[in-house]
């Protein structure tokens, strides 16, 4: 079969598509999104009349997911570590209902944070929910193991949880693609309280999944994937998970056989293979991407039945992802840096594009909070975070999607006033509009700016759910008409925007100000879009 | 044979479809690849940079390790700098002089490209000017593409043709502009 030069996230994407996937679901972001992307350009998906639209958030993601797989038919969620947050509740209790149609779970972790605010290791969700899980050492695994994923969910009626990280989401190589298998037929439930999660249903159900998951190590789909190759040099034994392996064979180069090396890609993990790992060497180098998920458990509470290196002693770094440098000062291998980097190199953070709406609104906000005070600005995930940089240096907070309204509603039940939120559109309605309610129904001091691009700007300018919404929104959920107000953020109109927030600050309830105008990199897009559909009109 | 490349700049200026071109190339010579790339936040005008690897035989990184680089491509000449701790002891480097400043600290030109030629085997190249000449400004990273292709262990007959179906979709007259701007790069450069 032919070749692809495919992303990790694009062969987790052809592979469902090829895998039978009815449905996909997800909320963009880094380094998730091109799975969705991927998806939503493919006409095999378009054929097969596969559900491909960005959902609200993770969690209602999570649940679309469950509910395609109730009927009967192979549903697909992805989504970044941090949206696994969002989505746990769902995804938590989706182990203990099981599934119908087989239930995909992938979570793209960001160790490093090059697009994140943590980096938070999904495999703790997998054990916690007591699921299988995959992790693919490279863009072909990825691939193939889908179909395992697939078929490993329906034969044990449980989600599997898919985890990828930076590196493999964003890596692309050649993947072999296989013939591609029917979708399913739409069924119900064998038991129609398999999904009904009251205390008496839920209590079997649990104690069925503790039993199942003890039985999981030795499943011939999960352990294909776990592989001890041996070697003469007793000194040290390797264990790597996922991607690790690959720099570890980078440095051991025609070596590779040299020490024992347990090469994990799925789990749970067959503790005889440990213990096999372990009776072959003195002491084992344990290399995983993200935390010391395997470390931990392998050194246990009392640490001292097995020598372990990793990233609990120092000889990993604690945080960050891996590379193939960290890998040989791991194994005591001399690395050659090449010249340093001159002193006159400057960092570039990322910054607004020319000419974005999101930085004339923080011009003219900036300009009024000098009138009252440091310290008020509560914001969140998204461009407009970058307001937290110079020349604005207007942002104070940025946690989590949605928090910038609550939390500027707790700041004012403690008597900060006037509190300020910024909000971007796709995130207000991701997370924001519950935290609104909150404010109409206290009338918090609170001004919302509403920061309307109307797209998903930060990770490539996806549909935004809430794109000619926003009013009806916020209206429905009480906010005055007198109190939302419309500006257009762009320079000329700096001092009548100045003078509307002004307005609202001074308002001891909550007020919504939306400032809109339209992404500068979906709208350039958009524009040259038309101008070659009417090239090609004229032609 | 491997040709190890870091490919540096700043975010929305292009480099991806460099990558994409010596990618197209690659797999008409069946030769294995990788190529990690950077989305999300660091397009917004940070720095950017991808790590392209082509082999005769398996690669298992997905990132080159330290002092291991053959070439440094960069469409920015502070960039270039960022990255020389992966340039081998052996590898060349190839960049654009004309700054990008998006940054109220961007250092002396003079300066930058001094430190440029400290390198060994360094070419810079006016990309900017070339490109502008031939009526597409926008074709650049062909022209420091078309530059460095001396260096990259494929035909350049590979890259032309990489240019013909990356570019195909949007139209003979693009096609065009692109493919002189390749060859416009190569002829500046020194043999």
């Amino acid at each position: 079969m032919q070749s692809f030069l495919l992303l990790g996230d694009e062969a987790i994407a052809q592979a469902a598509l090829d895998a039978g996937m009815s449905g996909m679901y997800a909320y963009p972001g880094t380094p998730s999104t091109e799975i969705m992307e991927f998806i939503q350009s493919s006409a095999q998906a378009a054929e097969g009349n596969v559900h491909r639209e960005w959902s609200s958030n993770e969690k209602t993601a999570m649940e679309a997911a469950l509910g395609m797989s109730y009927a009967g038919k192979r549903a697909m969620v992805a989504m970044k570590h941090v949206g696994l947050n969002v989505a746990a509740d769902a995804f938590i209790n989706s182990s203990v209902t099981g599934v119908n149609g087989g239930l995909v779970v992938v979570a793209a972790d960001d160790p490093s944070m090059h697009s994140s605010q943590n980096e938070q290791d999904s495999r703790f969700y997998g054990k916690f929910a007591m699921v299988p899980q995959f992790e693919p050492r490279n863009q072909q695994e990825a691939y193939d193991m889908i179909f395992d994923a697939f078929e490993l969910s329906e034969k044990y009626h449980l989600p599997v949880l898919f985890r990828i990280t930076t590196r493999l989401a964003h890596s692309r190589a050649a993947v072999k693609r296989r013939k591609p298998v029917r979708q399913n037929d739409q069924s119900l439930p064998s038991n129609p309280r398999q999904f009904v999660l009251l205390p008496a249903i839920a209590r079997k159900q649990y104690k069925a999944l503790t039993a199942l998951f003890e039985t999981m190590p030795s499943e011939p789909l999960i352990s294909r994937w776990n592989r001890l190759s041996r070697g003469g040099d007793r000194s040290l034994g390797i264990l790597t998970c996922g991607i690790a392996y690959n720099y570890l064979l980078e440095n051991l180069g025609d070596n590779a056989d040299r020490y024992t090396v347990l090469s994990v890609a799925a789990y749970p993990l067959d503790r005889g293979l440990v213990s096999e790992l372990v009776s072959n060497c003195e002491k084992v180098l344990v290399l995983e991407e993200g935390y010391p998920f395997i470390e931990e458990q392998l050194r246990g509470l009392l640490d001292r039945d097995v020598r372990v290196l990793g990233r609990l002693d120092g000889t990993v770094p604690r945080d960050g992802e891996l590379n193939p440098s960290i890998v040989a000062a791991a194994l005591g291998m001399k690395t050659a840096m090449g010249k340093e980097v001159p002193m006159l190199v400057k960092q570039r953070p990322p910054s607004f594009c020319k000419g974005c709406g999101h930085a004339d609104l923080f011009s003219a906000l900036s300009e009024v909070m000098k009138e009252i005070g440091p310290g008020r600005v509560f914001s969140d995930i998204g461009c407009y975070t970058l307001g937290a940089l110079p020349p604005y240096n207007m942002v104070n907070s940025c946690v989590d999607m949605g928090a910038s309204v609550t939390m500027a509603v707790g700041a004012a039940d403690a008597g900060l006033f006037p509190a300020v939120a910024v909000i971007g559109d796709s995130t207000f309605t991701h997370s924001g509009m519950t935290g609104l309610l909150d404010a109409v129904i206290k009338d918090s001091p609170v001004t919302l700016l509403i920061s309307d691009n109307s797209t998903t700007g930060m990770t490539g300018g996806q549909k935004s759910q809430a794109t000619d919404r926003i009013e009806s929104i916020c209206l429905g959920l009480g906010v005055s008409r007198e109190h939302l107000r419309v500006i257009v953020p762009l320079k000329k109109n700096h001092e009548e925007n100045m003078n509307v927030i002004r307005e609202e600050l001074a308002h001891h309830g909550i007020s919504v100000i939306l400032a809109r105008r339209e992404c500068i990199q979906t709208a350039t897009k958009n524009k040259k879009a038309e101008a070659a559909i009417k090239t090609n009109n004229r032609e | 044979m491997k040709c190890d490349i870091i490919l540096a700049g700043v975010g929305g200026q292009g480099i991806l479809s460099i990558a994409a071109t010596i990618g197209l190339a690659a797999v008409e010579k069946n030769l294995f690849l990788k190529q990690s790339e950077v989305h999300g936040m660091s397009q917004r005008g940070g720095d950017v940079q991808s790590h392209f690897r082509l082999s005769d035989r398996e690669i298992h990184s997905d990132l080159i390790p330290y002092g291991k680089a053959d070439l440094i491509i960069s469409v920015e000449p502070m960039e270039v700098l960022r990255y020389l701790p992966w340039l081998s002891p052996e590898g060349g480097l190839v960049t654009n002089s004309v700054p990008y400043v998006n940054i109220p600290d961007y250092p002396d030109k003079d300066e930058i490209l001094k430190e440029v030629r400290k390198v060994h085997n360094s070419f810079i190249i006016d990309a900017d000017s070339i490109a502008k000449e031939l009526g597409s400004s926008r074709s650049g990273n062909m022209v420091i593409l078309g530059a460095a292709s001396s260096y990259i262990a494929l035909p350049f007959e590979s890259l032309e043709n990489a240019v013909r179906k990356l570019f195909g979709r949007k139209g003979e007259e693009v096609v065009e502009l692109n493919l002189k701007a390749l060859r416009a790069g190569r002829d500046a450069a020194p043999r």
